[in-house]
């Protein structure tokens, strides 16, 4: 069946995109979930994503366009049932995914042959060093490269189509516009909850104990189930805000908030955070954060949290006092973990403590429902073995 | 200096530059000597020093056995016992028969002593092709040279060079190879009336431009500067760097050039490999690597000893049109700037 892939929104504020280069090339065959290109938005180069699974059919713009939300981008052959695709009229017994891809249908984004063996794209080092001063991702600079090298030129001409002068700033500008609208917008309400976090402490010392580097869990995924099972299981604080009304989602895409290096702030979404097992939750964000740092996230995740959970427990502060990411309706602070004077039972002893906050809107929820998320959060961290 | 009143500009020959020169040189200090083969009677292969016997006598003006070892070791022995002698050899490739002398005494000397022992020696040879004289007269070897601890290596390309570094060279206490293009000694041209003495030190900006850096010496600086001026006509700006002194390399001076051009183009009359040319290319990749545009590009002599016939000879060095087409090789796909 043939279709028109078009620009999704990837976020409430996001009137449009440049793409800047194709992953699938007329011929290949697309799965669902498997990236067809790279998009810059404001907020970084992001891999959008198939719905369907099928096949590349036509690239209906180049790399280098801008296009508005909602504008085709390809035309695709979507297949008719799943997975179930017939041979192509015209090419009998051979599958489509097994044509060697067409030279001259991609002609603008194939590299020279000989030249094309690495992914890696040639720059001077001049370039590199100056796309790095312009913050200019060196992701975008490949089909500037065009199969040749990229000179200081290609990465200034870049920068200076940029927006609002680099990249840095225009991040800056799209964080700031978003969290003034929500702050205009959405009547916050904030409370804060102060949870013996002794309980997870040592459990993930035990557990971390018996497993090398690379199996360990950091105490921050134990945050991150215990939010997403609390916003599982009470409602008004996972989903969105659209339209005048509350629309709750079932599952739990926790949004992570995950500073960029050289400055700004993303928060993808760990899919299905309620449903993921501590070991899954850990590997998959080690996965996100290096992904953010290399500037290179997936549409999916981008777009999809139904809530947020931040955290500055690594700078040292106890509580924070979060914004709202809209059309999100709840976001969840953490501070530092640390050992505190804690009074249990009428005697006096050293807890290590954690402030959580939360921010919620109140067109949705209000404090007593938020007091109950806190306290079930609290509970869940209090039995980390069930997490 | 303020007492000596401004000379009047004059043109010269490069030739007749040398030879003032060594004129000078003879004339404010006893201890200078010259001394090789047909300085003499027959004023010198290139008659660079015809009129000095007439002028200063047999003693000081000698004439030697076709002997490069023994009369090269002749001068470091004169140099040793508080002489300064001005040695030439007719052209690098005969130097190759005195390779011991300079290489293992000359340039060994002072550091094998503790300092005790300084070589003041300058020596003159000429270098380089472009006048027909064929594989065995014709080759650019003060590469090699600079290869050699112990040795100082310049060379004098313009004018105001060819007349003041043997003034600088003399007063060096170490010794001085001082190689001069055997097609430049016909160069006529205004000497500048305000330069008085040159260092051995520093590398010249011969022409500033800030597209690309062409790195050079000797003959190929007139190539070069010709390049420049073809470039400039499609609005492509190239500096020429003059190096002046091989050994030591003034890398300061090129560095800085090509941290702003961030393009280079070495270009020089010796071979590519094992090469000087190799050296400065390997400095800037050391040095400048990240505010290079572009991989430091190489004009130099065809790999094969150098032809006779006049085509393959021309064909076989470094011209202003292979310098020009090398950097726009280099410009195409950046653009310029």
């Amino acid at each position: 069946m043939d279709t028109e892939f078009v620009l999704p929104s990837l976020g409430a504020d996001m009137e449009g995109a440049t793409l800047t280069q194709w992953l699938k090339q007329p011929g290949d065959r697309v799965r669902r979930g498997e990236p067809l290109a790279t998009v810059e938005t404001t907020k970084g180069l992001i891999d959008i994503e198939s719905y369907d699974d099928g096949q590349m059919l036509e690239h209906l713009v180049p790399p280098g366009t801008h296009v508005p939300v909602g504008r085709p981008l390809a035309r695709l052959d979507v297949d008719p049932g799943a997975h179930a695709a017939p041979a192509p009229p015209g090419a009998p017994g051979i599958a489509p995914g097994a044509l060697p891809p067409a030279p001259a249908a991609s002609a603008p984004v194939a590299p020279a042959p000989g030249e094309g063996r690495s992914s890696r794209t040639r720059m001077s080092p001049a370039a590199r060093r100056r796309a790095h001063e312009l913050g200019v991702p060196l992701e975008s600079l490949e089909h500037a490269a065009a199969g040749g090298i990229v000179h200081i030129a290609e990465v200034e001409k870049l920068a200076a189509r940029a927006p609002a002068g680099d990249a840095r700033t225009a991040m800056r500008a799209t964080i700031g516009a978003t969290m003034a609208r929500s702050k205009r917008e959405i009547p916050h309400y904030y409370l804060g909850h102060r949870v013996d976090f002794t309980p997870a402490r040592e459990w993930v010392s035990r557990y971390n104990a018996e497993r090398t580097v690379k199996d360990q869990l950091l105490e921050g995924v134990l945050i991150v189930k215990a939010v997403a099972l609390a916003a599982a299981r009470l409602e008004g604080f996972n989903g969105t805000f659209q339209d005048g009304q509350f629309h709750p989602s079932a599952a739990v895409h926790l949004g992570t908030a995950i500073a960029i290096r050289g400055g700004g702030l993303v928060a993808p979404a760990l899919l299905d955070a309620h449903q993921k097992d501590l070991p899954t939750l850990m590997r998959e964000f080690s996965a996100l954060v290096a992904r953010v740092r290399a500037g290179h996230l997936r549409s999916g995740e981008f777009s999809a949290a139904t809530l947020t959970l931040t955290s500055l427990g690594t700078e040292g502060v106890d509580i924070l006092y979060p914004i709202i990411n809209p059309p999100q309706v709840a976001i969840v602070g953490a501070g530092e973990v640390r050992d505190h004077p804690w009074v249990e039972n009428g005697q006096l002893t050293v807890r290590a403590v954690l402030t959580l906050t939360l921010a919620a809107d109140h067109r949705v929820t209000d404090g007593r429902s938020g007091a109950r998320f806190l306290r079930a959060v609290a509970d869940l961290l209090a039995h980390p073995q069930s997490l | 200096m303020p007492n000596v009143p401004p000379e009047p500009e004059r043109t010269i020959a490069y030739r007749d530059a040398v030879r003032e020169a060594l004129r000078c040189a003879l004339k404010a200090d006893p201890r200078v000597f010259l001394m090789g083969e047909d300085v003499g009677r027959y004023g010198g292969s290139y008659a660079v020093s015809k009129g000095l016997l007439e002028e200063f006598g047999p003693e000081r003006i000698r004439d030697t056995p076709l002997s490069e070892s023994a009369f090269v070791g002749a001068g470091i022995g004169a140099a040793l016992g508080g002489m300064r002698p001005i040695v030439e050899i007719m052209t690098v490739n005969f130097s190759l028969l005195a390779l011991d002398q300079i290489v293992n005494n000359a340039a060994t000397l002072s550091h094998m002593s503790g300092g005790q022992l300084n070589v003041p020696l300058v020596i003159r040879l000429a270098t380089g092709a472009g006048r027909q004289l064929a594989a065995q007269h014709s080759h650019s070897l003060e590469g090699w040279y600079a290869h050699i601890p112990g040795l100082r290596i310049a060379v004098p390309a313009t004018l105001e060079d060819a007349r003041f570094m043997l003034e600088a060279a003399l007063a060096c206490p170490d010794p001085v190879l001082l190689f001069e293009h055997l097609y430049l000694y016909n160069l006529e041209g205004a000497l500048a009336p305000g330069v008085r003495q040159v260092d051995l030190d520093h590398a010249a900006v011969r022409r500033p431009g800030r597209d690309v850096t062409l790195i050079t010496y000797g003959w190929s600086l007139y190539k070069c500067l010709e390049a420049a001026e073809t470039l400039a006509g499609d609005g492509i700006e190239a500096e020429v760097i003059d190096l002046r002194t091989l050994r030591p390399l003034d890398e300061a001076t090129f560095i800085a050039s090509v941290r702003r051009t961030r393009r280079a183009v070495v270009v020089d009359e010796g071979w590519r490999s094992g090469s000087l040319s190799a050296e400065i290319i390997s400095r800037i990749s050391e040095q400048a690597f990240y505010d290079l545009d572009a991989p430091p590009a190489r004009v130099c002599t065809a790999e094969v000893p150098v032809p006779y016939a006049k085509h393959l000879e021309e064909a076989a060095l470094p011209s202003a049109a292979r310098i020009v087409t090398a950097v726009r090789a280099l410009l195409a796909r950046g653009g310029s700037g």
